[in-house]
């Protein structure tokens, strides 16, 4: 085994990373909002509202991302194409990312649902009380204490996410791990680069996990 | 816009034999259960060991179980299954190399790396169920386990692990319906599971809807059938006036 | 000829001491009623005898067997002494027949019939044949206690221990389970009880200990502890009035 071969490579596995992070960034960004949403949703007095967002978490929970991912892949540019009508070249990032938030958003609907659950019903209560709508009540009172209980749920869920950003490598994004694997395959020194891969993964997860442990002693207090 | 709509896609045939479609579906269904299976019953024997050792006073079983259960679930599934798959088979000896490499067809030594690879890697969260469970008990459980005269493997056995898995039923359901899923990381090896014959049927056919509207349909209903079969489980050993299991 | 014999047992949790040099024997077939304010150490004291909370100095006979010795079989040795605990402590994925004969079988090595012929008698004994397929969270405290009594004589104890056994129950469940209590007793059972049930103590206990503190503060024959309450220990006497009051 002869690791120091992987330095000259550096900057590429660096710019593999920042592709792993920027994607990951977005992902969890707008899969936070439409889990926002699809749990406000759900909570709804509105049979209708509350049954299709419970529709769409139970279908994304039941199929793999894997699958996701590469029928995004093969179906965001079609669907683009008929609703705009022309040929819109969008690439394998893109429809990347619309996978994850999707399929992450029914993950993080369900983390968002049980948080606004545990606030008491006196709080919305209060609220109403003093004269504030559904809208400010739920903005100013009851999702910021929401969102404070379940921050460690939501950072455990995008830390799994991290993790599992690296099956782009299905549809041929040039993220960390694909790009250590052709860097190594190119090199030929696949097994090095593949277990300094797997190292540093596994240093930002548990470190990152660690760090959320902490957090959740300190939010318990 | 021109796509050609043909829900009768799955009845025509592959070109290959007398195979329609829809036999590709069948078959790769087979392989993910076969795959989740196998899997499924290695990981929740290792599992639950290790979430036994967790929980013993010995600190060095203690703390390999913790080691174990870290290293697994903070490496990505794919780099575990590049692991089983690429590097681990160099590392055999020759002969064991030989066999692996050359004399396996492509199917077994994908399917032999998928399984080893989901099943550790699931062994690591059944642990951390299986820890959770037993230290949810009323710590007078074991007391009175000891006080009876039983030794440590008799109070795990009689005491602790019957109570422990009958609370843990319901996040075991949800890794077990994970295992599933995750099934499908063996298409990224050329196992021809139900993602990789959805791909190439959307491929040979040109009816990328109609072929993942049908796996879609495939892992749904596969996913509402496990639902249903641990359901039943939980009722079959659900025990009269015992609540959650705990006091 | 001593059961149980205590001898300068100390205890500390890290730092913190639990027990101070605690000495003293129940005699065969005599009942101990050990009593004192929570914290005290009561229970932590019945506990050691069985070892389920190990000691650091001291020694501990039961019947002639160390229990700190590290060569003694600890499972062999519980297995020859009943305890009941505050919360029943049954084992709730089991039928309460399961509950009874499953340490007859797995540890005494008694076939099924003869567990079950035992369980059955001591369930009998107890009021509760009917119950026998029921499981324990069908069953109210009191019965589950009655329960936990019948599995630990099922055993064929040389000695009982009863760590406050009424005190997790309603009040008008306690009195079914001190009645078998008290029955035990008069047939000669050697026990040791931690208990608050002064009346239990007064009527059928030999000798009555008070703990403070970690430390056995009285020890003496239930007629001169109730009988004579002027020679009680201060701690013991405050003890006693708000005891009684109740």
């Amino acid at each position: 085994m002869d690791f120091t071969q992987i330095v000259p490579s550096l900057p590429n596995l660096w710019e593999g990373m920042l592709l792993t992070l920027k994607l990951l960034l977005l992902a969890v960004g707008g899969g936070v909002a439409l889990g926002t949403i699809l749990a406000l949703l759900r909570l709804s007095s509105s049979p209708l509202l509350s049954g299709l967002a419970k529709a769409y978490v139970n279908y994304f929970r039941s199929i793999p991302l894997l699958l996701v991912i590469t029928w995004f892949y093969l179906a965001v540019p079609m669907l683009l194409n008929w609703i705009t009508g022309e040929f819109v070249a969008i690439g394998a990032f893109t429809s990347c990312l619309v996978a994850f938030m999707m399929f992450e958003a029914a993950y993080y609907c369900e983390i968002v649902r049980a948080g606004i659950q545990s606030i008491s019903s006196g709080q919305l209560n209060a609220a109403y009380a003093l004269g504030m709508s559904y809208g400010q009540a739920m903005r100013l009172i009851i999702l910021p204490q929401a969102f404070r209980k379940m921050m460690p749920l939501l950072l455990q869920q995008s830390i799994i996410l991290f993790q599992d950003t690296s099956l782009v490598y299905a549809v041929g994004l040039m993220d960390f791990l694909n790009m250590a694997r052709s860097k190594g395959d190119i090199i030929g020194l696949p097994h090095e680069f593949l277990i300094f891969a797997g190292a540093v993964y596994f240093v930002i997860s548990f470190g990152a996990s660690t760090l959320v442990k902490r957090l959740q002693k300190r939010l318990a207090v | 816009m021109n796509y050609n709509w043909d829900w009768n896609v799955f009845f025509k045939s592959t070109g290959i034999g007398s195979e329609i479609y829809l036999d590709w579906f069948v078959s790769g269904l087979g392989w993910t259960i076969a795959v989740a299976l196998v899997a499924w019953s290695v990981a929740l024997l290792i599992g639950s060991l290790l979430g036994v050792m967790r929980t013993l006073p010995n600190k060095t079983l203690a703390s390999i179980a913790t080691a174990y259960v870290e290293l697994f679930r903070n490496v990505p599934l794919l780099v575990q299954l590049f692991v089983w798959y690429f590097l681990v088979p160099d590392l055999l000896p020759e002969h064991a190399q030989i066999w692996f490499k050359q004399e396996l067809s492509p199917t077994s030594s994908a399917y032999i790396s998928v399984v080893i690879c989901l099943a550790l890697f699931t062994a690591a969260r059944v642990c951390e169920q299986v820890r959770t469970g037993i230290q949810a008990l009323p710590k007078g459980q074991s007391a009175a386990a000891m006080a009876v005269g039983f030794n440590q493997m008799q109070m795990y056995r009689h005491v602790l692990l019957p109570q422990a898995f009958r609370i843990i039923i319901p996040p075991l359901t949800s890794e077990f319906l994970n295992i599933f899923k995750n099934s499908s990381v063996a298409s990224l090896i050329g196992l021809m599971e139900l993602l990789a014959q959805t791909k190439q049927t959307a491929e040979f056919t040109a009816n990328m809807f109609e072929a993942f509207t049908l796996a879609t349909i495939i892992y749904f209903v596969l996913n509402m059938s496990l639902m249903g079969v641990m359901g039943w489980v939980e009722r079959k050993v659900r025990v009269p006036g015992m609540m959650g299991g705990g006091k | 000829m001593s059961m149980i014999s205590i001898k300068n047992v100390s205890k500390w949790y890290g730092e913190f001491q639990v027990l101070t040099d605690c000495t003293t024997d129940v005699s065969k077939g005599e009942v101990v009623v050990v009593c004192g304010p929570s914290g005290s150490g009561k229970s932590t004291l019945i506990k050691t005898v069985n070892a389920l909370e190990p000691f650091q100095k001291g020694e501990i006979f039961v019947d002639g067997v160390s229990v700190g010795d590290a060569k003694t079989d600890l499972p062999k040795l519980r297995a020859r002494i009943g305890m009941v605990f505050q919360n029943f402590e049954l084992f709730p994925h089991l039928s309460i027949t399961e509950n009874l004969t499953i340490a007859q079988q797995r540890v005494l090595g008694r076939s099924q019939d003869e567990a079950m012929q035992k369980g059955m008698h001591y369930l009998d004994r107890v009021g509760l044949k009917a119950q026998a397929n029921k499981f324990p969270g069908q069953l109210s405290g009191g019965q589950q206690q009655r329960v936990a009594i019948a599995r630990a004589l099922a055993m064929d104890p040389i000695a009982m221990l009863f760590d406050e056994p009424t005190s997790a129950l309603d009040p008008e469940m306690v009195n079914e389970v001190l009645d078998v209590m008290v029955e035990l007793a008069h047939e000669g059972m050697t026990m040791m009880c931690v208990t608050h049930e002064m009346g239990f103590a007064r009527k059928v206990a030999n000798r009555v200990i008070f703990m403070d503190r970690g430390h056995i503060v009285e020890d003496c024959a239930k007629e001169e502890f109730f009988g004579n309450p002027e020679a009680r220990s201060e701690r013991a006497k405050q003890f006693l009035s708000k005891i009684l009051q109740h």
